[in-house]
């Protein structure tokens, strides 16, 4: 059993290509390679004009077409299933971005690792949130563009238990090649647990949030942890000093900064109304050295998230 | 073929001697002499392919260890966007039409000079023009683009390199290449010899006006496409941008209109390179003349309907999919044809075997790799899988390099004697055909086997899983890196200290074979008159 259901059929049809192709090569090269000894001047000092022969190029005309017309026809079939999605399928969300992955669960819930039940349908519904960038699980054979304002979606099954890495395929800038993320599956029981578990946290948090007019929960660190991982900060903002592309969340807190704002270099202290500014306005005031890279956070981090980020960038010393 | 004799110590200068208007430099620069123009291709077009093939050997280098190694990530982006762009503008794009068919293609066709040599260097300057903006870039704030040579949107558009100048080079570059398309075609059907028909016509001359057509008409698109993500960029009026409504694909539409049938610029030439060797080398006519002609000419038709086999993972409806599937594959059956009739036409010949022909078979062995992996990328359910990783890669440098290249370097072997009246030292280029083919198929060769392992192309660094295959690649190119030093450093040596060459030192049959080395200034002594075949061995007719 394959990684995925379509793991077996497109390493089975691939296998099949190569082969024909292999033997074709190698059929060619042999040919060629005695045709320079058997054929040399030494040999076969006076060479013949043959200048054609209508029978065989017909025959070397019809047998590739009819080879290529299997390899279309073999091809064609799975593709079909491919693109033929199940109703009973469970729906999952995928936002790519600069340079992470965000996955959203039917109902609501957000995660940087995708978790799923071996053995039912999955479709993913990509969207982007800035340039393309490609869905890829290697293991599974797929993967399809996720296009800013074109709604893309790909399915699978998941065959077998185990954690699959999913990469960025479309080139997509610096860290690119750090758009990386993975793909638990776990049978089905497994799942339920955690997906009930996982779901009753974010309920319970969305009723504090409820609650937060009464009684106002606070901010908490450890879920402006959770934030920064999940909202893709970490991709280009580093938890430990190192450079990346902005400024490391290191320390960050209460440091004197100098940051060009229209052109001209100011001081300013990271306090917490500079940190609401970068991440709903990065590029009003861009800290020296460095590129005005960050895309607006409005309608995606809240007001909310904004209190715990700081909560949890306090803690970072 | 012609019936005056062969001059074998010509009487007047050579255009090599010939005093012009100018000397120096500038009757070089200022030449309108088809055979000057072709060397002033050849040396440019040349440089740029040794910058552009360093630039691959530092980005293998990057690849050696996992994480940082030589440079960052902003480098990087930039380094392999700048070996894409100078290898496909500058460098495989002209190749082939530029060197040998400029210096050529009139020869063959026994006229005097191409139709419209002053647009001759025209295309030239032009050329240079596009070149140096290019290379402007490196000097400007956002220095070098970062997009990889396809420039697709929204990223083009967001990026703070200097993306509008390099897409302004690669515009004026386009320009050059219609020019030189219009030329050839106008060449073709206006100035054949007496006696030259259309079938007697040397069939690097027919993949020549294959490819002049494509140029023509073709090129625009490009044009038209980069002018658009200029406007998008200055003044956002949201044609690929979807925060402002556009739509991304449309630009890979657009690109891939012009881009795919490129790729059939860059090889339809070195296929009539091969096609001239080959017959040459086993002194017999080839095999199926007028399928391979009408196989040239075919390739270009169906190689315009398959563009959006680029595009199978983009988001394009999936019934677009499978139509572009089923027409790329009727591309494979004019090249398998073209690869059967050179088989063919070894068969019962009395067969030379000296350098061109080596690097010719080898090209066609590299080449067939090269069609068939692309066969497994037409396929679709591959396609989803291997698109964008380096089995891509390794794919398109089976087919350009491992086709174009080394029909091109098979030519430049060809041609040599007759370019420079000068014969190279031989087994030099043995050993470095030898570096290049064991050099090639390990970086190659390994880069396929990654790609369907899943490792992704225009990645800075990688996984663990990939590191060995990694480690392998980069060791070959330094062997196919070597082998390029030892054959151009063989050639440079045999301009100045070869062995004189004769008028016909490999009895070729074609035109260019009839008349001195170097040739005169006006290539023939008198007009010639053509009576037979382009490939009219006599004795093997006896």
């Amino acid at each position: 059993m394959g990684a995925s259901n379509f793991t077996n059929s497109v390493d089975n049809i691939f296998l099949f290509i190569l082969a024909v192709s292999v033997a074709l090569l190698v059929g060619i090269t042999i040919t060629m390679i005695y045709f320079i000894i058997r054929y040399n001047h030494k040999r076969n000092p006076r060479a013949t004009d043959i200048p054609g022969n209508v029978t065989l190029e017909v025959v070397w005309t019809v047998i590739p077409l009819l080879i290529v017309m299997g390899f279309f026809y073999y091809g064609y079939i799975d593709y079909k299933q491919m693109r033929d999605f199940p109703d009973d399928a469970m729906q999952i969300k995928v936002t790519g971005r600069m340079w992470s992955w965000l996955y959203t669960y039917p109902n609501g819930l957000q995660t940087d690792t995708l978790y799923l039940p071996v053995g039912k349908p999955v479709t993913v519904n990509l969207e982007s949130m800035d340039v393309i960038h490609s869905f890829y699980i290697p293991a599974f054979r797929l993967k399809m563009d996720a296009v800013p304002g074109v709604p893309t979606k790909m399915w699978f099954t998941v065959e077998k238990p185990g954690s699959y890495q999913v990469l960025c395929a479309e080139y997509c800038g610096d860290r690119h090649s750090y758009m990386l993320s993975k793909i638990v599956g776990m049978p089905q029981a497994e799942f339920d647990k955690w997906y009930a578990s996982a779901s009753a946290e974010i309920e319970a948090q969305q009723a504090g949030t409820e609650e937060a007019g009464a009684a106002p929960a606070g901010p908490s660190p450890e879920k402006g942890a959770r934030l920064v991982k999940l909202k893709g900060c970490v991709a280009c903002h580093s938890l430990d000093g190192s450079r990346l592309v902005g400024p490391s969340f290191k320390g960050l807190f209460g440091k004197t900064e100098t940051v060009i704002v229209n052109g001209k270099e100011e001081q300013i202290t990271a306090d917490e109304d500079y940190i609401r500014q970068s991440i709903l306005e990065p590029s009003a005031a861009i800290v020296k050295g460095y590129p005005p890279a960050m895309p607006p956070q409005r309608n995606i981090v809240t007001d909310d998230d904004i209190e715990h980020i700081i909560a949890y960038l306090k803690t970072l010393k | 073929m012609a019936s005056h004799a062969i001059d074998v110590q010509n009487a007047q200068e050579n255009y090599l001697e010939v005093k012009g208007r100018w000397s120096g430099i500038l009757s070089w620069i200022f030449s309108t002499d088809h055979k000057r123009i072709g060397i002033l291709y050849l040396v440019s077009i040349a440089f740029f392919f040794i910058v552009a093939a360093t630039i691959g050997i530092f980005m293998r280098l990057e690849q050696l260890t996992m994480g940082p190694t030589l440079m960052k990530p902003e480098v990087y982006n930039r380094l392999f966007t700048l070996h894409g762009v100078i290898m496909i503008f500058l460098f495989i794009i002209p190749g082939i039409p530029a060197i040998l068919g400029n210096f050529f293609l009139p020869i063959q066709i026994g006229a005097k000079d191409v139709a419209f040599p002053r647009l001759n260097l025209l295309s030239w300057w032009l050329f240079m023009i596009g070149a140096t903006l290019a290379i402007l870039t490196l000097f400007l704030p956002g220095g070098l683009p970062d997009t990889g040579w396809t420039f697709y949107a929204p990223y083009s558009i967001r990026t703070g390199s200097e993306v509008s100048l390099a897409v302004f080079a690669a515009f004026i570059l386009g320009f050059s290449s219609i020019l030189t398309g219009l030329n050839f075609v106008t060449t073709v059907h206006r100035m054949r010899a007496p006696g030259m028909s259309f079938f007697r016509m040397p069939l690097f001359v027919w993949a020549l006006y294959a490819t002049a057509w494509i140029q023509i008409l073709a090129t625009p698109m490009v044009g038209i496409t980069l002018l658009l993500i200029i406007v998008e960029r200055l003044l956002n009026i949201g044609i690929f941008d979807p925060t402002q409504g556009g739509d991304p694909i449309l630009y890979q539409h657009l690109f891939w209109i012009y881009s795919h049938p490129a790729v059939y610029i860059m090889i339809l030439p070195g296929f009539g390179v091969i096609s001239e060797i080959i017959p040459t080398f086993s002194r017999r006519t080839i095999f199926g003349y007028k399928l391979i002609a009408f196989s040239s000419l075919s390739i270009a038709i169906f190689g315009s309907l398959v563009w959006a086999h680029h595009m199978f993972v983009s988001g394009q409806s999936d019934l677009a999919n499978i139509i572009f599937s089923f027409l790329t594959f009727f591309v494979a059956i004019p090249t398998a044809i073209k690869v059967f009739n050179w088989v063919a036409t070894l068969y019962k010949g009395s067969i030379r075997f000296e350098p061109p022909l080596l690097f010719a078979l080898s090209s066609i062995f590299l080449f067939s790799i090269g069609g068939f992996t692309g066969l497994m990328q037409a396929t679709l359910p591959i396609n989803v899988h291997i698109h964008d990783t380096y089995f891509v890669v390794g794919h398109f440098h089976y087919t350009m390099f491992g086709g174009t290249i080394w029909a091109l370097i098979a030519g430049i072997l060809y041609w040599f004697p007759k370019i420079t009246g000068k014969m190279y030292n031989k087994k030099w280029i043995y050993v470095a055909w030898a570096f290049m083919f064991i050099g090639f198929n390990t970086l190659y060769g390994t880069m396929l086997y990654m790609g369907w392992k899943g490792m992704p192309r225009r990645y800075y660094d990688h996984l663990p899983e990939f590191h060995t295959d990694h480690v392998i690649a980069t060791v070959g190119s330094w062997f196919l890196y070597t082998g390029i030093l030892i054959l151009v450093s063989t050639l440079i040596y045999a301009v100045y200290r070869g062995t004189k060459a004769d008028a016909n030192p490999w009895g070729g049959t074609t035109l260019e074979w009839k008349t001195s080395s170097p040739p005169p200034l006006e290539n023939f002594e008198k007009e010639p008159v053509v009576e037979h075949e382009p490939y009219y061995h006599e004795e093997a007719i006896r």
